[in-house]
């Protein structure tokens, strides 16, 4: 594995070509050893699909000893291998009625499926997180199963609800604020992923485990979701 | 003891040298854009190097001083009066209580940052006061607000013995052709030698898309054969280029992943200035040696944060 340099205090590491469950728990097991290892000389760990990029503090180390202390990091994962590695398993509430699933249609029109089989579809499915970003705490979580496949939208919405649990090609997401986003939305979680009282402010970190489950209405009233 | 906003101008944020160590969850990190300025402001206090200011971008702006206090002013060449009398940007100077600061629009430059003695006093929001308004965190409301016409900034009031000047040779020129040190890393071994010399011999001017998120450039479009491409971890100052060849340079409050090739990246003194870029900026790049970069930057770090308690930062 290369550590290749990007500006003055950052290094970008590539694990592989393929995005694939295998290379995500890779990648998660090196953040946790890249942060036990390199203590207060990392001040940012960004881990992607296939890479880490990692910045240095440049008045803890100089960037030569900060690859030296990265490479050392990268040995040691190769020889341990990925038992220690934890996983966080998350299962999360949503409600797929209609007058949340703002594209039960388009997405019936273009798979051809009934939107209940859509629903049994995207819960049966254990998801992974590839890679957080977009917005704090959006997790982009893979892969849908291949009869679910759909593009994003043509034009973006200005304003998708907090909550919302949409799809697009082989991925599927949650809108942890109001925002923009061009997903087609199947449904709404009531529960809230962002928590800026806590120290993680993220629901999800890279490589955690995710399953949907459907509630119905009052159910998801009832857990403090909004229509 | 704080200083009342009269007239905010249409962007002034509070912000500190950024929030770190939350870009794993998609946090960006922001803080000031041109740390040049921002560092000399706060040593010209005895600040520590990471204490709160105001970033003024653009103004007109107007403020009244309820208590004595010192303060510096660095960045944009602005007009500026202290009760109507005039003062100089790059210096620190006296305010009496009830004093009136007015800062005007620049005539080079786009952000001045103001800063008090002690550093404005300002909740922290995960570890930092930056305002990112497109992440809704820090700032006086912690939700990532500008400040606001009434609004009362708190600090804690202590004048300074002296005033003080920054050295003429550290005061940048704010010109209208800029060159721009890169750094030849990420996807840049992999775009053609034709793009390369497009990029190299080539002007790009700075359009009027700029944000603290980025800086749209315009000029000769820039190949790259690739279409589809990972998301990866975007560094400060990473240089993206999109299907249309027009480079984007990724400033303090860009996201954290995206899934464009990348020539490089701007080094950090360079982006100071190109911070301080306003449209019709026409831009030269060469080619900056990293370690040479590493080295400078260490420098710097080392000189304003040089009997700093790091703890704070």
């Amino acid at each position: 594995m290369q550590v290749n340099l990007v500006n003055e205090n950052s290094v970008i590491i590539y694990f592989s070509d393929t995005v694939c469950a295998e290379t995500t728990d890779e990648i998660t097991y090196a953040c946790q050893l890249f942060r036990s290892e390199l203590n207060d000389t990392l001040s940012d760990i960004v881990p992607s699909y296939t890479s880490i990029l990692l910045s240095c503090n440049l008045r803890k180390t100089g960037l030569q000893n900060f690859v030296i202390n990265v490479r050392r990091v990268l040995n040691q994962l190769g020889n341990v291998g990925l038992t220690n590695l934890v996983r966080n398993k998350i299962v999360l509430p949503v409600y797929y009625g209609q007058e949340v699933a703002l594209d039960h249609r388009d997405v019936s029109l273009h798979t051809g499926l009934a939107f209940s089989e859509i629903v049994k579809l995207h819960t049966e499915e254990c998801y992974r997180v590839f890679a957080i970003g977009f917005t704090p705490g959006f997790a982009f979580l893979g892969n849908t199963p291949k009869q679910m496949t759909i593009p994003r939208k043509a034009s973006p919405r200005l304003n998708v609800p907090k909550g919302s649990v949409a799809i697009a090609d082989r991925q599927t997401a949650i809108y942890p604020s109001q925002s923009p986003g061009g997903w087609q939305v199947i449904g709404r979680t009531p529960i809230d992923l962002l928590d800026d009282s806590e120290e993680c402010l993220s629901k999800f970190a890279m490589g955690d485990e995710v399953r949907f489950e459907s509630i119905d209405k009052q159910t998801f009233l009832a857990m403090g979701g909004q229509l | 003891m704080a200083l009342d906003i009269v007239q905010a101008g249409p962007l002034s944020l509070l912000q500190d040298l950024g929030r770190y160590g939350y870009q794993d969850v998609g946090v960006t990190p922001g803080g000031a854009m041109d740390t040049h300025a921002f560092h000399w402001a706060n040593k010209l206090l005895n600040n520590p190097a990471n204490a709160a200011q105001i970033e003024i971008t653009m103004g007109p702006f107007k403020a009244c001083f309820k208590q004595a206090t010192s303060f510096a002013l660095c960045g944009a060449d602005v007009v500026a009066t202290l009760n109507g009398n005039k003062i100089i940007p790059w210096s620190s100077w006296f305010a009496k209580a009830g004093d009136i600061l007015e800062i005007g629009y620049p005539r080079q430059g786009l952000r001045s940052y103001l800063a008090v003695s002690g550093g404005f006093f300002c909740p922290k929001t995960f570890g930092s006061v930056s305002t990112v308004m497109r992440n809704k965190l820090g700032g006086l409301s912690k939700k990532g607000s500008k400040v606001a016409n009434g609004d009362i900034i708190p600090f804690i009031a202590k004048v300074q013995p002296h005033t003080r000047k920054v050295p003429q040779q550290f005061i940048p020129e704010y010109k209208s052709v800029i060159n721009i040190g890169v750094l030849t890393t990420y996807q840049f071994h992999q775009f053609s030698t034709e793009a390369k010399k497009t990029f190299f011999n080539e002007l790009y001017t700075v359009t009027s898309e700029i944000d603290r998120m980025g800086y749209r450039l315009k000029g000769k479009p820039i190949e790259f054969a690739q279409q589809s491409f990972v998301s990866e971890g975007i560094a400060l100052g990473a240089i993206q280029i999109p299907a249309n060849g027009q480079p984007i340079i990724l400033m303090r409050d860009r996201q954290t992943i995206g899934g464009y090739p990348k020539m490089g990246c701007v080094c950090n003194r360079d982006l100071n200035i190109l911070a301080q870029a306003t449209p019709g900026t026409q831009i030269r790049f060469f080619e900056q040696d990293l370690y040479e970069a590493e080295a400078e930057l260490h420098q710097e770090q080392h000189y304003f944060f040089k009997g700093n308690n790091d703890r704070d930062y």
